[in-house]
């Protein structure tokens, strides 16, 4: 319980600071997807089911704000939990190479299935143009900042971890 | 969860691939809901709108107000630093200043005379403040914060500076969506004041870069449209009141088919300094309103 009203409060700070700090931190108006760093990072350490419910959540959350769709963003972010959920079974937590691939790739998957269904559908076909100054950037900036965030989010983890295995312990 | 924890709870045994389907019909479903029918997820914008909105508020609030503090420091340093050499210039200063409140006053008449132009400062506005943007890089709307309790509604239109930003297209009871009008899905009817030609202005995420906005569709079979034009909303905008500002012509081509003209517009609005806004509370008449 504790567990996931702290998951909730992850989501919600990774939403909130994504839409005012990162839109100010923003370099020539491309900020860092917070979101996908805290969906992949929690499908990756808990597996698939936790991913895809948080991707479930984080994508609802954009949709109901800045979706056409309701529902658009849950559904790309639920298959990005999903598909990182299987990597959990080589989660070894001192290794921060695969996860920073894993949100690499990730990203880019994201960033190219809302370029091709949001643009490429409205015949917007200049496609070395976003991935150059859309795509590429958005992702740079998203590892960058996933060097501060994600041993942040693995502390966090960890330490709700080892409170939990004492309470137990203790019971 | 940790594996002792995982032994002891197991009441949740879904399996996750139905989990990803159950996940996955509820996508869908809310995406054909939302997309057949008019139904606007009010129970959720209010949910929504309770919880995340006073977060966004409190944190663009902190980040306003350490920007102010900083740029006080800032301004404070050198006012000290000026302070030496202003004592010595006191005497010039207070002949400018002389000089400078003639001109002043000059300009507030030219600028009064200038705002008669404006048809539309008639309409009753309210003032809002943007506290959040698109989280993602692909579109730019942002969120505000007033909603349905401050007398907003949907397809209101906003304004800034003197020029249309966009309009609402979306609303919870403390917050409102704004599609601005350099998006690369909206689409305004505009109209060239000076020959009253009407020409479609849409933007576009390739143009934004520039700092322009695209139009296209206009028919001026006179060549009498040129750049530097005033471009206003158009009488014929199911959205749009009539006659606001949308900015200047800057750039004007032939299209291939010789018939109709395309270009750019330079925005009369700073979109990428924006911080306030005001709503315009009338919404267009439709046909068949009373």
């Amino acid at each position: 319980m504790k567990r996931n009203i702290i998951l909730f409060l992850v989501m919600l700070c990774g939403f909130v600071l994504q839409t005012t700090l990162f839109q100010t931190l923003s370099f020539g108006g491309i900020s860092p997807n917070i979101l996908i760093i805290i969906t992949v990072s929690y499908a990756f350490m808990y597996g698939g089911k936790c991913g895809m419910v948080v991707g479930f959540l984080c994508g609802l959350l954009m949709d109901i704000f800045y979706g056409n769709v309701l529902g658009f963003y849950a559904l790309v972010y639920l298959y990005i939990g999903a598909a990182n959920g299987v990597f959990h079974s080589i989660f070894y937590q001192d290794d921060i190479k695969l996860p920073l691939v894993l949100i690499l790739v990730s990203d880019f998957v994201y960033t190219f299935i809302c370029y091709v269904l949001l643009y490429l559908l409205r015949r917007r076909f200049d496609i070395l143009y976003y991935l150059k100054y859309i795509m590429i950037p958005e992702v740079v900036y998203t590892i960058f900042v996933t060097v501060f965030i994600y041993p942040m989010i693995l502390f966090l983890n960890r330490t709700i971890d080892d409170v939990e295995r004492g309470e137990n312990k203790v019971v | 969860m940790s594996p002792v924890a995982k032994r002891k709870k197991g009441k949740f045994s879904i399996p996750s691939k139905y989990l990803l389907l159950i996940l996955t019909c509820v996508c869908v479903a809310l995406m054909a809901v939302t997309f057949f029918t008019d139904y606007s997820a009010s129970p959720l914008n209010k949910l929504v709108g309770y919880i995340v909105v006073p977060f966004q508020d409190g944190v663009s609030r902190i980040g306003t107000w350490i920007s102010v503090r900083i740029d006080e420091l800032g301004e404070l340093r050198i006012v000290l630093q000026e302070n030496q050499e202003l004592k010595q210039q006191l005497d010039e200063l207070t002949v400018q200043n002389t000089q400078l409140q003639q001109d002043k006053y000059e300009l507030n008449n030219l600028r009064e005379l200038y705002k008669l132009d404006e048809q539309y400062s008639g309409y009753e506005k309210v003032g809002a403040r943007i506290i959040a943007r698109d989280s993602g890089n692909w579109f730019h709307a942002f969120t505000i914060n007033k909603g349905e309790e401050d007398g907003l509604a949907i397809d209101m239109n906003v304004i800034a500076g003197g020029g249309l930003v966009g309009r609402i297209i979306d609303i919870g009871p403390n917050w409102a969506k704004v599609n601005a009008i350099i998006n690369d899905d909206s689409n305004v009817s505009g109209m060239v004041l000076a020959s009253s030609d009407i020409l479609m202005v849409s933007g576009s995420l390739q143009l934004m870069g520039d700092g322009v906005i695209g139009f296209g569709q206009l028919i001026d079979s006179q060549n009498t449209v040129k750049v530097g034009d005033k471009i206003v909303t158009s009488n014929i905008s199911d959205k749009y009141l009539p006659s606001i500002l949308i900015g200047y012509i800057s750039e004007i081509n032939q299209d291939s088919n010789n018939i109709t003209k395309s270009g750019k517009i330079t925005p009369a609005v700073d979109f990428e300094h924006l911080e306030e806004v005001l709503v315009i509370l009338k919404i267009k008449q439709q046909i068949g309103d009373k």
